[in-house]
């Protein structure tokens, strides 16, 4: 593509021939105002604060930027005297139109306009079209201009939408979210009768949203965006693409999908961790049903110095609590959702309880069955916290409600439990609630079990092949477990499991060579028939005819030692290394021969 | 007669050293109670279990044979527990025809997990048998001991 050198406030800059001013403007880091201007879209030019000073062939210009070509030796102003008060005065018509916008009132003050010599309007949006092209872009074309002059507004065509739901409007929010005024957001909803749906964010534990093309979490690896072919525009319309455009290195692709990769592995190491318990299932603690009720790991996106508030603790209804109930064993040691205990609930509610007593100074209450602090430091750490005066109440909460009985429980949440230490049922009000929920299996934890031939426990969590001598490894060889999926286990276990599991795993590719269990079974030649009767039996194809001998061998390296084979054979001509018939026989008239103890 | 109270029947097991075998050491681990009728008898697989063993168990004084295999579609060497089922089937029919109770043998799935599970089963198991009374095996076979005397006299 050719260039061309065009020299912008006394600077020669290099441009491409199909750029406009702007783009040239802006790659030469030369900073100026706009306001309808987007790089995914097409230039409008209605704003005109891109508005700039262009001197070719000694004659000046006042040109908009935005949609004004390139040319080879162009002079462009941005910053003259004429290119400022044009600016002004745009600036002052709009502040007298918009006079509640904060971008125009920031603007404003930039160019030193404290008050617009005429006269004020209420009005919010300021006709930038980028909410009508972004809607043409993604190819709907819901909203457009309607009227002229003085009554030109961002409207349906024929306000269809008036007396029906607007069925082509996606709802997508594209318009709304480009809008830089905030004015779409009550024009949507007025001429479209619809609200648009935003996309909880996963990590964010649904505080916030997040768009359909999104990074999953800070440091993800890779630390890519990804799209949400379920939610991009692009996969309902085939149109939009303007996330092509903005990318300047033109990484977008499209056509990228999700793939199954299949591999050939010697050994597995499953780590499919847990998931939380859904306080849905107990609803007497009302998370759902009163917007302060959070779950741990909501708190924990809270309080964190990258979430969604800045690490600071802001209830949904934007208030500050100066009263915290910690809830524990929310889904755990509870006969009517999980019998077990979670492990690791005790001290991250003890840690929550630290922080949240640290940035609010609220009075925070645990209400918990026993304190379980097994660890080290575990319980130095408890001690401290009792220090710090964080207040502990040994009781099951009964339940959380917004019933107030006197004026102290007014407009807040209050846990009634049964003070086991006092022997009292007390009713504590508070301002938020915290559940502090239990380990769970994962939901396919027996599915996937059931593939690779191990099996969980009652409770779902994977089973080791001993709980003793052998807790990383599975019944099946070269199946190694690490973490939570083998059950709740906090951060430290879980990565002495995990090295456990990786050295066992590295050890077996390590040794070059696999042993093989001795139970295997093997043919008396004399007494096979040739029957075939072992060949179809066996699992793994070990047996084979020998055309030549007339006689079935087994094959002992493919052999696992089921015995199927020996079971069926009709000549006892098959045995089994360990189980041999006489062995067998011997226990069978062994055990026999003892009678049953049993007390009367 | 012995009085059906203090009669104790003698269970031989045969379990699979996947998940009954397991289930039966995880219950004694958790130190689970259950009437300490039964003798085990490990075997790899319920698959591996030849009929002529619990032929060999009954004829050797058992009152019961109970038989643990792994549930279906979770056998280790994958169809193994298949096997047994058609097994016991055959098996049940033959010892009928030898006017051997149907409740004398009994097969049950039980995953290494289900250790509430195989403590529920020997306990209903041993009680069943108590039902049924002692096995008295050459009782059970006079009539064909009798059956041939008469034949060769």
């Amino acid at each position: 593509m050719s260039e061309v050198t065009l020299k912008i406030d006394d600077k020669e800059v290099k441009a491409e021939k199909d750029m406009t001013v702007l783009d040239a403007i802006k790659s030469a880091g030369i900073d100026i105002p706009t306001l309808c201007y987007h790089p995914g879209l097409s230039p409008a030019g209605v704003c005109r604060l891109c508005s700039v000073e262009a001197i070719k062939q000694g004659r000046s210009r006042i040109v908009v930027s935005c949609s004004y070509p390139v040319e080879e030796g162009l002079v462009v102003n941005t910053k003259s005297p004429k290119v400022i008060e044009i600016r002004k005065m745009l600036l002052e018509l709009m502040l007298a139109r918009s006079p509640n916008v904060k971008v125009i009132q920031d603007l404003a003050k930039e160019y030193g306009i404290e008050k617009p010599r005429f006269r004020l309007e209420e009005e919010k949006c300021i006709l930038c079209g980028l909410c009508q092209r972004v809607c043409e872009k993604i190819g709907q074309n819901v909203i457009n201009f309607v009227g002229r002059g003085v009554g030109r507004e961002v409207k349906t065509p024929y306000q269809m939408s008036a007396d029906a739901n607007l069925d082509i409007c996606m709802a997508c929010g594209g318009c709304v979210s480009i809008c830089p005024t905030g004015a779409m957001e009550d024009t949507f909803k007025e001429s479209t009768m619809k609200k648009p749906i935003p996309i909880p964010s996963e990590f964010e534990m649904g505080l916030t949203s997040r768009k359909p093309i999104y990074v999953p979490f800070p440091q993800a690896l890779p630390n890519i965006p990804t799209i949400d072919r379920s939610k991009c525009a692009h996969f309902v319309t085939d149109q939009c693409r303007i996330c092509e455009e903005v990318c300047e290195p033109k990484a977008i692709n499209f056509d990228q999908k999700e793939e199954t990769v299949e591999l050939e592995v010697g050994s597995i190491i499953i780590a499919t961790g847990f998931k939380t318990f859904d306080p849905h299932m107990s609803p007497r603690y009302g998370y759902g049903i009163y917007p302060n009720v959070y779950t741990s790991l909501e708190v924990e996106r809270l309080l964190n110095a990258s979430g969604p508030t800045s690490g600071e603790v802001v209830l949904r209804n934007s208030g500050k609590p100066s009263s915290v109930g910690i809830i524990h064993c929310i889904g755990s040691r509870d006969e009517n959702t999980n019998v077990y205990c979670s492990k690791v609930c005790c001290m991250y509610s003890l840690k929550l309880a630290h922080i949240i007593k640290e940035r609010t100074g609220a009075e925070v209450y645990n209400f918990y069955t026993d304190i379980r602090t097994p660890g080290k430091g575990f319980e130095e750490f408890y001690n401290k916290i009792l220090e710090e005066g964080v207040h502990f109440i040994r009781g099951k909460v009964g339940e959380v409600t917004d019933h107030a009985i006197d004026s102290t429980e007014e407009g807040k949440l209050v846990i009634r439990v049964e003070d086991t230490l006092m022997g009292v049922v007390r009713r504590i009000p508070v301002d938020m609630v915290v559940l502090a929920v239990g380990l769970e299996p994962q939901a396919d934890a027996v599915e996937l079990g059931k593939l690779l031939n191990i099996q969980c426990s009652s409770e779902g969590f994977f089973m080791e092949r001993h709980p003793k001598m052998a807790p990383v490894e599975t019944f099946t060889d070269g199946i190694f477990l690490a973490g939570a999926c083998q059950g709740p286990k906090d951060i430290p276990d879980t990565i002495a499991q995990a090295n456990a599991a990786a050295a066992q795993a590295l050890a077996l590719i390590d040794k070059g060579h696999v042993e093989l269990e001795p139970n295997t079974a093997y043919v008396d030649e004399d007494l096979c028939s040739g029957c075939k009767v072992c060949i179809p039996l066996c699992p793994y194809s070990a047996i084979s005819f020998d055309e030549s001998k007339q006689k079935v061998e087994i094959q002992g390296v493919l052999c696992k030692g089921c015995g199927a084979c020996v079971s069926a054979c009709p000549s006892g001509a098959l045995g089994q290394n360990l189980f041999e018939l006489p062995q067998i026989m011997g226990e069978i008239k062994g055990i026999t021969r003892v009678l049953p103890e049993v007390k009367t | 007669m012995t009085n059906a109270k203090d009669f104790e029947p003698k269970i031989v097991a045969f379990f699979c050293s996947w998940c009954t075998y397991i289930a039966a050491d995880t219950a004694g681990v958790g130190r689970k109670k259950y009437p300490p009728n039964i003798r085990v008898v490990k075997l790899m697989c319920s698959g591996q279990l030849d009929p002529q063993y619990v032929i060999a168990a009954l004829a050797n004084g058992a009152d019961g044979v109970l038989i643990g295999g792994c549930h279906p579609g979770t056998c280790h060497y994958s169809k193994g527990n298949y096997k047994a089922l058609r097994m016991y089937k055959l098996l049940k029919r033959v010892l009928g025809d030898f006017g051997i109770e149907e409740g004398r043998i009994r097969l049950e799935w039980i995953s290494a997990s289900e250790t509430n599970k195989l403590v529920k089963v020997v306990t209903d198991f041993v009680g069943q048998l108590k039902e049924l009374g002692p096995m008295n095996w050459p009782g059970k076979l006079s009539f064909f001991d009798s059956e041939l005397k008469e034949a060769t006299a």
